[in-house]
């Protein structure tokens, strides 16, 4: 069986030390005040505040600020090929470094989609050359995302594939899970699921409720997303199956994740910040540059239960579903946009303004879920322990900033905080031992 | 009033206030010579994506008896149809410099989507199945017209709610001046939540006795082909209103095009309680109403600090 490789430009190794840095480390249980010495792009010690042996070494102060794993993020879209226009790997890893990740997954939906080994062989040169964090590649499940006949998963693994995923579309057929399912005992790959029944979303473009009601816009129930899961989780369940559930939005999707696990099920699930921090509430100003993706935005009782299985790990991951558009697509009445917002630049920030300053989710449990999207996909996670690969984030947890307001790293502007003040700021991204990002005025050194 | 983009917007005074300045129309209407010279020498534009009878050819008439140079534009044999965006278009015809875009899209939201991109004040004439603010004025004046005052009478509304922005503007309104509401449909063209506005809900016309006013809506026929109801025998069994559901002291209405057998029994449309004509009528004078609020009361009147009526601008929560 295949191990998931993960690709990223060739650079200078990173040698630096964070002085006097709020370390937080969830898996490797750190949490305390430390000097982090990177030496050729590894964690070499972390030596007590103001001790550390700096020759050599460019050194940085921390004492305000707090240095995380970097995050890992399952689920983007980083549009190659075919949709370069939105974005590309260069600029993709580009807006995953400034938002402190060192390792994103893009999904296999592109133009055409990632279905043949020389695809994915084309992507990890690709990225290779270009990615300034590590870039995995999913491949589809069925051929050109038709849901009829399976992708040669074997050698599609062989290629390098991350795992395979038809996101963008659910797989209709129950028979086609399910070969799929039996084929993976081959070849492995973990199986991610875009959870939608497209028969009772029809041409919905927002959340089924009082706000749909009103807007007059087709709704699209959240019972949509929630049979399929049961069902699929049923499939694996029966084949002895890895999936992992993308994107949940609604309360009933977390109750039949919550049963599936409960049942012995492989089934991880993530949730993306966008579903975490707004509700359909903000579809009223029928503004679809912020506020038009797919799952759409639910009701408040929606996001709570995210919130709560976010906090007793039911919900496994962070996952941002970066989804870049041009402007043209945005620029349109609602029901006409396409669906998606980007997300990579805002996800801790916003996850910290809207949760943590709330006092709805702690610190560490945050983190945590912002790197453990790694896991599902059997890449290895980030960690600060001494002897670990540097994959940092450095965040100043008090600075304020409003977003967009210098611009996106990305190539599309469609965030979905997009003029919104947050607080807390990644200011530097240690990945795959590497500097991947400053943000230029703490490189200047006139970052509040 | 910047621009008149939903019901919502407004507030009882501004909604009289619209009805009391389309009263002193109705005076103009009765002179050999219709027309008055207040809006000479602007210019009114009316953008239409959707076929419309009622609503394009009052607004152009109402634009024409202020005096207004008008300029038509219909989707169909336009530039529209060769690909051109909502933007684009808006963006040409905002050359011609006019005081007023006439806009009847598909989509819900384009009206405000254009009163952020255009100079002029903007009439949305049905957005999608949003909003039809114009409707819902004249049905307002035409029922204040026949009964002095809405408060407290009862009115319900009857058939597919779901696709009908008539339905959701008039419910505002009408709840806005005072009556309460019921809405009756099938189950599956009542949307979900929709009592959550503050209207009574029911899928039978057992209780319709009860109604000082009867608002039917347009079925229409692809409705069928979804499964929404299985036919339209079915549906005129349950929800036809006939000569033996109207009470002789009960006001109909319909805003048009009818479906003569399927909402209406063909004798209701023609009965002494039936105001679908004056419905008509009334919409040539409310939207004389309506753009004099919008392009000559702005001249004189001081604009409301509130900023109410305002687009709010796309990137803003509304």
């Amino acid at each position: 069986m295949s191990v998931t490789t993960l690709e990223m430009r060739a650079g200078e190794s990173a040698n630096v030390v964070l002085r006097e840095a709020a370390v937080l480390d969830p898996i490797a249980g750190i949490d305390a005040h430390h000097d982090v010495v990177v030496r050729d792009g590894r964690v070499a010690e972390l030596a007590d505040p103001g001790e550390a042996d700096a020759a050599g070494l460019e050194e940085i102060d921390a004492s305000r600020l707090h240095a995380f794993p970097a995050f890992f993020d399952p689920h983007v879209h980083l549009r190659t090929p075919g949709q370069e226009h939105k974005e590309d790997i260069e600029t993709g890893a580009r807006s995953a470094a400034a938002g402190g990740y060192c390792g994103v997954l893009a999904m296999a939906n592109t133009e055409p989609p990632v279905s043949t080994p020389a695809d994915v062989e084309a992507l990890r040169a690709d990225a290779r050359a270009v990615a300034a964090v590590r870039v995995g590649f999913l491949a589809t499940v069925t051929r050109a995302m038709e849901g009829e006949e399976l992708t040669e998963m074997g050698s599609l693994r062989e290629a390098g594939a991350a795992g395979f995923s038809d996101d963008g579309l659910p797989i209709r057929s129950a028979r086609v899970l399910r070969r799929a399912l039996q084929y993976q005992r081959l070849c492995g790959g973990t199986i991610a699921l875009h959870e939608e029944d497209p028969e009772l979303s029809g041409r919905g473009v927002m959340h089924e409720g009082p706000v749909s009601a009103v807007l007059g816009l087709d709704g699209i129930p959240s019972i949509s997303e929630s049979t399929m899961i049961a069902r699929d989780a049923a499939i694996a369940g029966y084949e002895g199956g890895r999936i992992h559930v993308q994107h949940l939005s609604a309360a009933e999707s977390v109750e039949a994740v919550r049963a599936a696990k409960a049942a012995g099920v492989r089934i991880t699930c993530e949730a993306s910040p966008h579903h975490l921090c707004l509700t359909d509430e903000a579809v009223r100003s029928l503004d679809p540059h912020r506020f038009k993706m797919n799952p759409p935005l639910r009701a408040e009782a929606d996001r709570q239960a995210l919130i709560e299985a976010l906090r007793d790990g039911t919900i496994d991951c962070i996952a941002t579903d970066h989804a870049p558009h041009a402007p043209e697509e945005k620029e349109v009445p609602f029901e006409q946009a396409a669906m998606g917002v980007t997300g990579l630049e805002t996800a801790f920030a916003a996850l910290h303004t809207h949760l943590v300053l709330t006092g709805a989710l702690d610190l560490l449990p945050l983190i945590d879920r912002l790197s453990a999207g790694a896991e599902p996909f059997g890449v290895e996670r980030p960690s600060l322990s001494p002897g670990s690969e540097a994959n940092i984030a450095l965040c100043d947890l008090s600075a304020t900033w409003t977003v967009g307001e210098d611009g996106y790293e990305s190539r599309s502007a469609n965030s979905w905080c997009d003029g919104e003040e947050l607080t807390g700021r990644v200011l530097m991204t240690l990945a795959g031992g590497q500097v991947a990002y400053r943000l230029r005025s703490f490189t200047l050194g006139v970052a509040a | 009033m910047r621009h008149l983009l939903s019901i919502e917007q407004l507030t009882r005074a501004e909604i009289e206030a619209i009805l009391d300045r389309a009263e002193s129309f109705a005076e103009v209407g009765r002179r050999d010579i219709k027309k008055v010279p207040t809006l000479r020498g602007r210019t009114v534009v009316s953008l239409f994506y959707e076929s419309s009878t009622r609503t394009s050819s009052s607004f152009e008439l109402a634009a024409k008896r202020l005096s207004a140079d008008l300029v038509s534009v219909k989707a169909a044999g336009s530039s529209v149809e060769k690909g051109e965006s909502l933007k684009d278009t808006v963006a040409t015809l905002s050359a011609y410099d006019p005081a007023a875009i006439v806009l009847r899209h598909p989509y819900a939201g384009a009206a405000q989507l254009v009163a952020a991109w255009a100079e002029a004040a903007v009439v949305n004439a049905g957005d999608g199945k949003h909003e039809h603010p114009s409707q819902a004025l004249l049905d307002v004046y035409t029922l204040r017209r026949r009964l002095g005052s809405l408060e407290g009478k009862r009115i319900w509304i009857v058939g597919d709610v779901l696709h009908s922005r008539v339905a959701r503007s008039n419910l505002i309104a009408f709840r806005a001046m005072g009556a309460e509401l019921t809405v009756c449909g099938p189950p599956a063209l009542i949307p979900r939540g929709l009592d959550q506005l503050g209207c009574g809900v029911t899928h039978s016309l057992e209780g319709v006795g009860e109604a000082d006013v009867i608002y039917a809506l347009r079925l229409q026929h692809e409705r069928m082909s979804e499964s929404f109801v299985p036919s339209l025998r079915e549906y005129a069994v349950h929800f036809q209103i006939d000569a033996r559901r109207l009470g002789s002291r009960q006001l109909l209405m319909h805003p048009g095009p009818v479906n003569r057998g399927v909402e209406l029994s063909g004798e209701v449309i023609d009965s002494p309680q039936s105001l679908i004509g004056e419905q008509v009528a009334s919409g040539l004078v409310v939207r004389m109403a309506i753009l004099y609020e919008l392009l000559a009361a702005r001249d004189t009147e001081p604009a409301p600090a509130s900023g109410n009526g305002r687009a709010t601008p796309i990137g803003q929560p509304a």
